[in-house]
């Protein structure tokens, strides 16, 4: 077993994704594999301020940011979210992860004049973790799975498809099946052309007492690192702004060590692999982001940089 | 005034790229840059290599390229989507199988960019982008900053991409373009059969133009109902819709297309 002290260390390469964990862990349900545990009485993470939210964009727009993601919590709590949304996605493309609970038709019109007169495309992730009422809201809550279905397809026939995020609760075996079961449903409802994204379970928050045993004392060391890729974890091209400063990475909020000061530019410092959730995304590659897990997964890959 | 053609994503396109090539040689280019993607999806793979070799074309590695060099189990799109990855698989294999040792070879020989200095206008040529063989850079994915940190990085002042499929470019002030320079191999999911290429003249300013081309897309489709391809593929060739491979579209993209 890999010890702490042996946890290997990365750079910041460059800031190409920007998380803002806008509405902090406010959230209007309460998930039972929620990996910062956020909910109704959760108040650890607070609502960022218009103009908090101004700055981390602006800075990063100098620096050249690729994609913007709003995070939570639900970020449709945060009244002046669709403001923020907008100021983004004159800087870059713009991604919200979302219950999908809150999108009724205004809220939906809204979106997709945003998405039709940007430059950049507007993702809307919409979290399903079941094909069924039944088995989603095991797990989300009672009468989410509805709700979460009506707001995705309110915006499937506005035309912009929203990213289905599910988490990976079943066995190797059954994933053709399960996939195919989301897409049936998903169409049948009306979500047009479902495009459907597949996470794993991450060993943190909620997770951690929901799956007993889950809780392992691993990291990521230096020899996991050789010859691997770095482009597929978080912490060499992300970072998280919060109400109470910059964080590592979206996953690790909860952990004291992964916040790294209180603007982006203290934040450009190093990371230490230190955590179970890092081996996870060594594991997986870039868990987070809308490009799937394994797209950049290049290992082979010579660099093409500037000689 | 200096003006080259460039191409990328032949994807064993025979017929296609053929049809380009006559059309390249009646407008005087110095030179004609092919951006990888050789094979993938068409029939015939073995078929495009004499054609650029006769033209001269001077190709620069795509990420099908290097894993076909390289014996890879796959094509390196990265697909996670169950159906996207049967078809890749399906696509990649025959790919494999009908292109000759020599070829794969050939392949394992092109580099994986280009620098170029037409009186100071310094272009760097390659497949997806500077710093990734395989990175996607859709025209909505890629923020005006990021492509001038793209620039900066690699000290250039006009970068020329393919590997997504779909045209675009982006004058970023200053002498400073990003061109990706689409696909000759499938239409670009606009509903029509055509395909592109780009001609870039550089005259003190940098100009492009995307040149559409009208090719015998039914020879191609009954070329790849001969070859047992999926009539998933000749249905795009016929119609310009993707119906494959859809899962890396960005929503603008995809919210164009029909599937």
């Amino acid at each position: 077993m890999n010890t702490v002290a042996s946890a290997a260390t990365v750079e910041l390469q460059h800031l190409d994704n920007l998380w803002i964990q806008v509405s902090g862990t406010r959230c209007n349900i309460e998930c039972h594999h929620c990996f910062n545990s956020s909910g109704p009485r959760e108040t650890s993470f607070g609502l960022m301020t218009l103009d908090e939210v101004d700055r981390a964009i602006a800075a990063t727009s100098a620096g050249g940011v690729r994609e913007i993601y709003f995070t939570g919590g639900e970020p449709f709590l945060h009244p002046q979210l669709v403001e923020m949304v907008a100021c983004a996605l004159t800087v870059a493309p713009t991604t919200v992860l979302t219950n999908g609970m809150l999108i009724s038709d205004r809220v939906a019109d809204t979106l997709a004049t945003l998405a039709a007169e940007a430059r950049y495309s507007l993702e809307v992730r919409i979290s399903l973790d079941g094909y069924t009422e039944e088995m989603n809201d095991a797990i989300r809550g009672r009468g989410v799975f509805r709700q979460a279905l009506a707001g995705a397809v309110r915006l499937a026939r506005r035309n912009l498809l929203p990213l289905i995020t599910i988490v990976r609760t079943w066995d190797d075996a059954d994933e053709l099946a399960t996939l195919a079961a989301f897409a049936r449903v998903l169409s049948d409802a009306g979500c047009d052309r479902p495009r459907l994204k597949v996470l794993p379970p991450l060993p943190l928050g909620r997770e951690l007492t929901r799956v007993v045993g889950l809780q392992r004392d691993e990291c990521v060391t230096p020899v996991m690192l050789d010859g691997f890729d770095r482009d597929l974890l978080m912490c060499t091209n992300s970072r998280l702004v919060t109400d109470r400063g910059v964080w590592v990475c979206p996953l690790l909020v909860d952990k004291p060590d992964a916040r790294l000061g209180t603007t982006l530019d203290d934040a450009a410092s190093s990371y230490e692999l230190r955590h179970q959730t890092c081996v996870t995304c060594w594991r997986y590659g870039a868990i987070c982001g809308n490009v799937s897990p394994h797209i950049e997964r290049s290992d082979i890959m010579p660099a093409l940089g500037a000689r | 005034m200096t003006r080259f053609a460039l191409l990328g994503g032949v994807y064993s396109n025979w017929r296609a790229l053929e049809t380009t090539l006559s059309d390249i040689a009646r407008r005087q280019v110095e030179a004609t840059f092919c951006l990888g993607d050789l094979g993938a999806f068409g029939p015939y793979p073995d078929r495009v290599f004499p054609l650029l070799q006769e033209a001269g074309v001077l190709c620069v590695q795509g990420n099908y390229d290097n894993s076909l060099a390289g014996g890879l189990a796959d094509c390196q799109c990265g697909y996670t989507d169950p159906r996207d990855n049967y078809f890749a698989r399906l696509s990649y294999d025959y790919t494999f199988r009908n292109t000759s040792p020599a070829h794969k070879a050939w392949l394992g020989t092109l580099p994986m960019s280009r620098r170029l200095d037409v009186n100071g206008t310094r272009l760097l040529l390659c497949h997806g982008s500077p710093r990734k063989i395989n990175e996607f850079l859709w025209e909505s994915t890629s923020p005006d900053g990021f492509l001038r940190h793209l620039l900066g990085r690699a000290d250039v002042d006009v970068l020329c991409v393919t590997h997504t499929g779909i045209k675009w470019h982006r004058d970023l002030g200053g002498g400073r373009h990003v061109i990706n320079v689409g696909a000759l191999g499938r239409p670009e999911n606009d509903g029509t059969p055509r395909v592109w290429y780009a001609l870039l003249t550089i005259d003190g300013t940098v100009t492009v133009e995307f040149i559409p081309i009208d090719y015998d897309h039914e020879a191609l489709a009954a070329d790849m109902l001969a070859e047992r391809l999926p009539n998933e593929f000749i249905e795009t060739i016929r119609s310009g819709w993707w119906t494959t491979c859809l899962e890396v579209l960005p929503q603008k993209e995809r919210a164009r297309g029909r599937f």
